[in-house]
């Protein structure tokens, strides 16, 4: 589904990504860990398509297709999800004209009918019970206003409002304590379909507890050292990141 | 009419026209007018006109103005005349008291002046010179400073007509007045209007004056506004601006508030070849409120120049403005907005706020915001922003499937709708709603609210190009 091969990433004449490569194949979970600065979100938003990075060497393609030759409007439609680490906040835009412009878009894309206003409220009514938002969003501004667990759960919601193929999640744990971590791995784990892959982000194990993965990575000065089954978050959990930084060779830095 | 003559500085120019149509230009005047605008006429010979030395006019030139051979209609009256087969507002659910002035004239259905059953008067200033003359003078010409090179002295040296209100104490009117400014002249023409509001103790109004221009011809017009808000009085002014490319417009607004009043301005311009507003609040008694708000959305060669100043002369005031502008093209914008807090003036709340979005490399802005102090126990604060839109918003929008041209429409109606937002006055505020998201979309026409059929003329649409940024 999701193929990375040999992907060199820099900003500004710096490397964050080197020799990288993935294998994202339909109904997989992969989660891709590592410490603060390693190139996880770089990851993300290249996938997603944010044009401040340099790709200067390597191939993404997603379903066949070369991402990298897409606009982050096209990958969304081609089915694309990024849950933001720190989701925008964008007063005086409606999440309701928001997310009906970008459902619509997406339809309009694969040659569908719009949602009428009607089917759009039920629809968004049915996913708010999902990732138990209780507060009436047709009046809201995208993300203003909203508390850290809010914006994450406005996020899952998002991803279930627009169903997508792949959904890359960015440190969605992060900030949320663990009523909300669970409620957001509800979300995510009832929207899992065999056809459809989820990447999950993050630094700690914890949420993978909710969330079960089939693969683990660990992400180290750009590349992956060392991956495994769900059990290597475990590992990591208990005995830290410095053994796979010694394992694989990789000098301390500041 | 009489025309301007050549080779001579502007200043020669405007005091021969006064002196030449001396006679005519007074016809209506109290003594103490004529005395006013001859201490004006002085003030023209010692100051001039504002060049790029004057404080305020740095950014905005009135030089190309004054190159234009204008025409002047001094004898014209007031008059009666059916302005619908001209004009008709179409923002159909908006219940006005509606007047109009037709190049700067006042023009009525059934008397030059209309007394409301609730005591208020609404008409022509130059019959209310006639009827209330000790009215009249007892407030004109007071917020004026004729000793500075501006406007003010100019307009008071030629206004003939203008608006007249009165709200007795404790009135509140109910509907909003809407004053329609309309230029409709073959010739260039310059216009100066002149109109005084003045709200006893308690009293209520919304003021909503929209300024179009029915020609694609040259017109020049200056306006002064003297409005006085006596204790608790509460003015909601607007200034609504739809103008052709060839239109040059300057509004001179003087407010004076007493104790405990409240005032909420908003300047809307959508449209207009050259326009330079003028704000000047005086919060003279302690614990008034004026709240000023502004929105501008240019683009070709227009310019737009908002100048405020907010003086704090009492303890307890509060002041907040917000202005921002959306420039397209080669559009420019000045906005320099002063605020002073007097020394007396302790416990001031003062804000002031200016962000501008530059949709091209050619577009500019230019903020000036100036503050002075001498109170020691005040809260000011001033912010000025020129830029383009949040990359990090637009990618959020587009990593959701928006293209970016419906992204850059989302975030420009949001920037505007702060200000939008607003208006309290419903069906205004949904039309103003409609015409931006118009506006945005290059959609909006000086020629929609014109039913003159010019064919003639192709219609002149405006486009914010969104997809230029």
């Amino acid at each position: 589904m999701l193929s990375i091969k040999n992907l060199r990433v820099s900003i500004q004449d710096k490397i964050i990504l080197k020799d990288f490569n993935l294998e994202v194949k339909q109904g997989e979970v992969h989660a891709i860990m590592g410490p603060n600065g390693t190139g996880k979100s770089t990851l993300a938003s290249v996938i997603a398509g944010k044009d401040m990075f340099d790709v200067e060497e390597g191939e993404i393609t997603f379903l066949g297709k070369d991402l990298l030759e897409m606009d982050p409007e096209i990958r969304a439609r081609e089915g694309i999800f990024l849950g933001f680490q720190y989701p925008v906040e964008i007063p005086g835009v409606s999440m309701a004209v928001f997310l009906r412009t970008a459902i619509n878009e997406k339809r309009k894309y694969h040659g569908l009918e719009p949602l009428s206003g009607a089917e759009f409220l039920k629809l968004m009514e049915k996913r708010k019970n999902l990732v138990e938002i209780h507060s009436k969003l047709t009046n809201r501004s995208v993300n203003e206003g909203f508390s850290g667990g809010e914006k994450k759960k406005n996020e899952i919601f998002q991803m279930a409002m627009l169903e997508p193929r792949l959904a890359i999640l960015d440190e969605t744990d992060s900030g949320l304590d663990i009523d909300a971590l669970k409620v957001v791995a509800h979300g995510v784990n009832t929207l899992r379909k065999p056809e459809n892959a989820t990447i999950v982000i993050t630094h700690y194990q914890r949420l993978l507890e909710y969330i079960i993965p089939d693969f683990v990575h660990v992400l180290f000065d750009g590349r992956i050292v060392k991956s495994g089954g769900k059990e290597l978050a475990i590992e990591l959990e208990e005995k830290g990141y410095d053994w796979v930084r010694k394992e694989a060779g990789i000098e301390e830095t500041l | 009419m009489s025309n301007l003559t050549e080779n001579m500085t502007a200043e020669q120019m405007m005091i021969n026209t006064f002196s030449d149509n001396f006679d005519a230009i007074t016809s209506s005047d109290t003594q103490a007018i004529t005395l006013l605008r001859q201490r004006a006429i002085e003030s023209l010979k010692k100051n001039g006109l504002p060049d790029d030395d004057t404080e305020n006019w740095r950014f905005t030139s009135l030089d190309p103005l004054f190159n234009t051979p204008f025409k002047f209609d001094f004898s014209n009256k007031s008059r009666p005349f059916d302005i619908s087969k001209i004009f008709s507002c179409d923002i159909y659910d908006l219940d006005t008291f509606s007047i109009t002035l037709l190049n700067g004239w006042y023009v009525y259905q059934n008397a030059p002046l209309t007394t409301l059953s609730n005591g208020t008067i609404i008409g022509s200033l130059s019959k209310a010179m006639e009827v209330y003359p000790e009215l009249i003078d007892k407030y004109i010409g007071t917020l004026t400073d004729l000793e500075q090179p501006g406007l003010s002295a100019l307009n008071t040296a030629f206004f003939q007509d203008g608006i007249f209100i009165y709200v007795p104490e404790g009135v509140e009117v109910e509907k909003p007045i809407q004053v329609i400014n309309i230029i409709d002249s073959e010739d260039p023409v310059m216009v100066h209007a002149r109109h005084l509001v003045i709200q006893e103790k308690n009293s209520k109004l919304t003021l909503v004056h929209c300024d179009h221009s029915l020609t694609h011809n040259i017109s020049f017009t200056s306006s002064v506004t003297e409005s006085f808000l006596e204790k608790r009085a509460h003015q909601e002014f607007y200034k609504i601006q739809n103008k052709g490319p060839n239109s040059a417009v300057i509004n001179n607004a003087f407010f004076r508030q007493k104790h405990l009043s409240n005032l909420v301005t908003h300047a809307l311009i959508l449209n207009g070849g050259f326009t330079k507003n003028m704000v000047n609040v005086a919060l003279q008694e302690s614990q008034t409120k004026a709240e000023l708000n502004g929105l501008y959305m240019v683009d070709s060669n227009q310019h737009v120049d908002n100048q405020i100043f907010v003086d704090h002369i009492a303890p307890e005031c509060e002041s907040e403005q917000l202005y921002k502008g959306i420039l397209d093209d080669e559009a420019t914008a000045v906005f320099s907005g002063k605020i002073m807090v007097r020394k007396e003036a302790q416990k001031t709340l003062a804000y002031q706020n200016n962000k501008n979005i530059l949709l091209t490399d050619d577009a500019k802005a230019n903020t000036q915001p100036q503050l002075e102090i001498y109170a020691d126990d005040v809260k000011c604060s001033h912010g000025a922003t020129v830029g383009q839109l949040d990359p990090e918003a637009m990618f959020y929008l587009r990593s959701r499937g928006l293209n970016p041209k419906t992204a850059r429409q989302l975030l420009l109606y949001a920037f505007a709708r702060e200000i939008v937002q607003r208006i309290s006055i419903e069906p205004l505020r949904e039309r103003i709603d409609h015409m931006i998201d118009k506006r945005l979309k290059g959609e909006l026409s000086i020629c929609d609210q014109c039913v003159l059929h010019c064919n003639s003329k192709e219609p002149t649409v405006f486009n914010i190009d969104v997809s230029k940024l």
